[in-house]
């Protein structure tokens, strides 16, 4: 058990889980508490001993999976055509019974399991699914997302759908009752989803190996999700881990005022303090420094290119708006356009980026992002309001489409601003490849940072000061 | 390896008996005093008790994080004492205090008794720095106690990163130091639980010392039953369509959306009522129970009266 454990321990260090010497030691211990036969107890054991994140869970459950689901299997390996893995809970024999039935029986028998709730089932049909559809191919190294692709569109989810929609019409429903189903089904059409990729990850585990496999579908934490590239549920979970960040970043701010050393010599106390020491200043008095309320300036591209970046930073233009009574937010294509009162008047962060889409004057000529034409616009209309407390914060890839970088106007911000960051959202080796031209504006800038994911963010927020 | 798990019932090396015999039993005593514990919380509740470690528990508003420690309590027939944090909390109001007011009295009562007999200051000094004077606040009360107790630590995130390290000396050694007196240790490990809303991410140094339970949202049946359970004679048609049209409003983007308590203090707004049916000009009057924010109601009604 120990060396599963080691092993396990290492996978979830590989993740980038931070799981320290003491945690080790307490989830020896909790096993050892436990009855190992027990799979819930030992996950919900070690997850209590391990995860103390709860954004980790969702990569906690994967690499579990990986290792203990592997471990119970690993007497079937090899053996691909005989496996569907544990559900013998119904009876099916099996790779026996099911596999004599014809395609239309299955997706009959996958409704019947679905509609009836019947998880037992469910299991058997996705793991008939996957030997008749999958085609998995031994000792191939792929994550099982082609594998996931060709089950699913053989067993026709939406078709499923239509078909638990229909059913649950004949019920006649109220209008708010047939709502209520649709969400229900949808749920259970996620579950058979969810199904057929655990029995997919089974497949792979016990043809090549925990070991071998959790490298390749080792599931990124959220904070290590790559802006660019990451998909709309992951975004979604991002959503969640920024408003405390971006309240860390209020703080920051707020922190870095209130410790202020250098203060204004207050002349009247210093002279009334020194009337106890026979006229002599020996303490001096300062006048309790003022706070000033940091200003900050989002400036942020929302072309295509960053499309995903830019719908992330605006969420964290959202958030901090929360948090800050002075943050103006600019967006930009090849046009600039303060978007402040929109992101104030919004509820949420969906109203927002529906206004941004009704249109913005953001876009001026063609869509395609013009970084030194939207500097210099900014320049030439607020540029007057930038005052030496404020910060401003550039997010962009710096792709500038070929035209001329108009660097100065970095340059004349940098002048009256506090400071000027700027956040790029690619890799650090992409930089002035094609048409980048961070060589350009880099040295205008007080800080560069790349920023692909919410690690990086945070990292910077953390160095602010 | 299932002989491991029973090998151990009662007592440990600290000579302090067990609290619980199985997670399932442990789930069993929540059931009975009305906390519907999921396989999660109760092997945690369990595992709490047997590493003698704090169980810090997180999760969205209104999942029942509180509810969690005073049922524990409850089913075991121990006292609960619990800290409610706040900012600004310090030292004085979480540990202990010195009673400077007795002590004074002290001090004068020395003096104007026999003048003659002048106790040493050094004497005096010891005298007046004794538990006597001590007045214990939450963390050291709970330390002392004779009788085991369920110390709670309610919404932790909302203290200072600062003061936050004030607990891990209670946590970690069950143990509070204090510069006068020595070490207090503790005559019985006490089972904490720490509650937060995850308002801010805690220090690493806490999470470590803690066993880490997230409660969310609960699925729909367990919603159900917990439902079932609070409102005595509602009928199960309607609670099943309660917890469905709150499982929708909790997939909207929301501003606070709605917690467990809502939901009952809803179901029983419905059974007030008489309602046998959930319809949407129900749903839309009765909103205002569910959601506290005028925009959030807005968007919710918006949302269900689309549909049609």
């Amino acid at each position: 058990m120990e060396t599963i454990l080691a092993g396990f321990i290492a996978e979830l260090r590989a993740i980038g889980l931070p799981v320290s010497v003491s945690e080790n030691v307490d989830a020896a211990a909790a096993l050892r508490a436990i009855p190992l036969s027990d799979r819930a107890q030992v996950k919900s054991a070690l997850a209590a001993t391990l995860v103390k994140n709860h954004d980790h869970y969702g990569a906690f459950d994967v690499a579990f999976d990986i290792y203990f689901g592997g471990r119970q299997l690993g007497s079937l390996a090899g053996g691909t055509g005989n496996g569907t893995g544990e559900p013998k809970v119904t009876g099916f024999g099996s790779g026996t019974v099911l596999s004599r039935l014809t395609d239309d029986e299955l997706s009959e028998l996958l409704f019947r399991a679905v509609s009836q709730r019947d998880g037992g089932l469910l299991r058997a049909v996705a793991g008939e699914a996957v030997d008749r559809y999958a085609g998995i191919e031994p000792g191939r190294v792929v994550a099982g997302t082609f594998y996931l692709y060709k089950t699913l569109t053989r067993l026709d989810l939406e078709v499923l759908r239509q078909r638990l929609r229909e059913s649950a019409e004949a019920d006649g429903l109220s209008d708010l009752g047939r709502q209520l189903a649709e969400d229900d089904q949808d749920a259970r059409v996620d579950a058979v989803r969810g199904e057929v990729e655990a029995e997919i990850r089974r497949r792979l585990i016990a043809d090549r190996g925990a070991e071998a496999v959790a490298a390749t579908l080792r599931r990124p934490l959220p904070e290590d999700v790559e802006f660019l590239n990451a998909s709309r549920a992951q975004l979604a979970g991002l959503r969640q881990t920024v408003r405390p960040l971006a309240r860390k970043l209020a703080a920051r701010l707020a922190h870095k005022r209130r410790h202020r050393q250098r203060a204004a010599l207050d002349f009247r106390r210093t002279v009334r303090k020194s009337l106890a020491s026979g006229g002599v200043p020996v303490d001096l008095a300062y006048r309790k420094p003022r706070p000033a309320k940091p200003e900050i300036m989002l400036v942020a591209d929302i072309s295509g290119s960053v499309s995903a970046f830019a719908g992330f930073t605006l969420q964290l233009a959202y958030a901090i708006k929360s948090e800050f009574s002075r943050v103006r937010s600019f967006v930009f294509v090849d046009g600039v356009e303060e978007v402040t009162a929109i992101l104030q008047d919004a509820a949420d962060i969906t109203t927002v980026t529906h206004r941004l889409n009704l249109g913005t004057s953001a876009v001026r000529l063609d869509g395609h992002s013009d970084y030194g034409l939207a500097l210099e616009t900014f320049w030439e209309r607020w540029g007057e309001q930038v005052r030496s407390r404020t910060s401003v914060i550039i997010l962009g890839d710096a792709r500038n489409n070929y035209h001329a970088s108009r660097a100065w106007v970095l340059k004349a911000i940098r002048q009256r601003a506090r400071h000027l960051y700027w956040l790029n959202p690619e890799p650090v080796a992409a930089w002035d490849t094609g048409d980048s031209v961070m060589r350009e504006y880099a040295p205008e800038c007080d800080t560069v940072v790349e920023c692909r994911n919410l690690r990086q963010l945070r990292a910077f927020v953390e160095q602010l000061d | 390896m299932n002989g491991r798990a029973d090998a151990v019932p009662g007592e440990q090396g600290d000579g302090q008996p067990y609290r619980f015999v199985s997670p399932e039993l442990a789930g069993q005593s929540l059931r009975d005093v009305g906390y519907l514990a999921t396989e999660r919380i109760s092997s945690v509740v369990f595992l709490g008790d047997r590493l003698r470690k704090p169980v810090l528990v997180e999760g969205p508003a209104g999942t029942g994080k509180t509810e969690l420690a005073k049922s524990v309590a409850l089913m075991s027939g121990m006292r609960l004492i619990r800290l409610q944090c706040y900012e600004g909390l310090d030292e004085a109001k979480a540990l202990y205090e010195w009673n400077y007011k007795k002590q004074l009295l002290r001090i004068q009562a020395e003096r104007t008794g026999s003048q003659a007999e002048a106790v040493e200051w050094t004497e005096l000094e010891a005298d007046i720095f004794s538990e006597e004077f001590l007045l214990a606040r939450p963390l050291l009360s709970a330390i002392r106690a004779p009788d085991p107790v369920v110390l709670l630590i309610d919404e932790v995130d909302r203290l200072d990163v600062e003061t936050e390290a004030l607990l891990l000396e209670v946590l970690s050694d069950y143990q509070v130091s204090i510069p006068e007196l020595g070490t207090v240790t503790s005559v019985q490990t006490p089972l904490v639980f720490l509650t937060s809303n995850n308002s801010r991410e805690l220090s690493e140094a806490l999470k470590r010392r803690c066993l880490y339970l997230y409660i969310d949202y609960p699925s729909v049946e367990r919603e159900q039953e917990i439902v079932l359970r609070r409102v005595p004679g509602i009928s199960a048609t309607l609670t099943s369509q309660i917890t469905g049209v709150v499982r929708s409003l909790r997939q909207l983007e929301l501003k606070k959306k709605p917690s467990v308590s809502e939901t009952i203090d809803w179901a029983q707004t419905l059974h007030l009522f008489g309602a046998q049916q959930v319809s949407t000009e129900l749903v839309v009057d009765t909103l205002h129970v569910l959601l506290k924010h005028q925009s959030d109601i807005e968007k919710a009604t918006a949302e269900l009266t689309a549909a049609r």
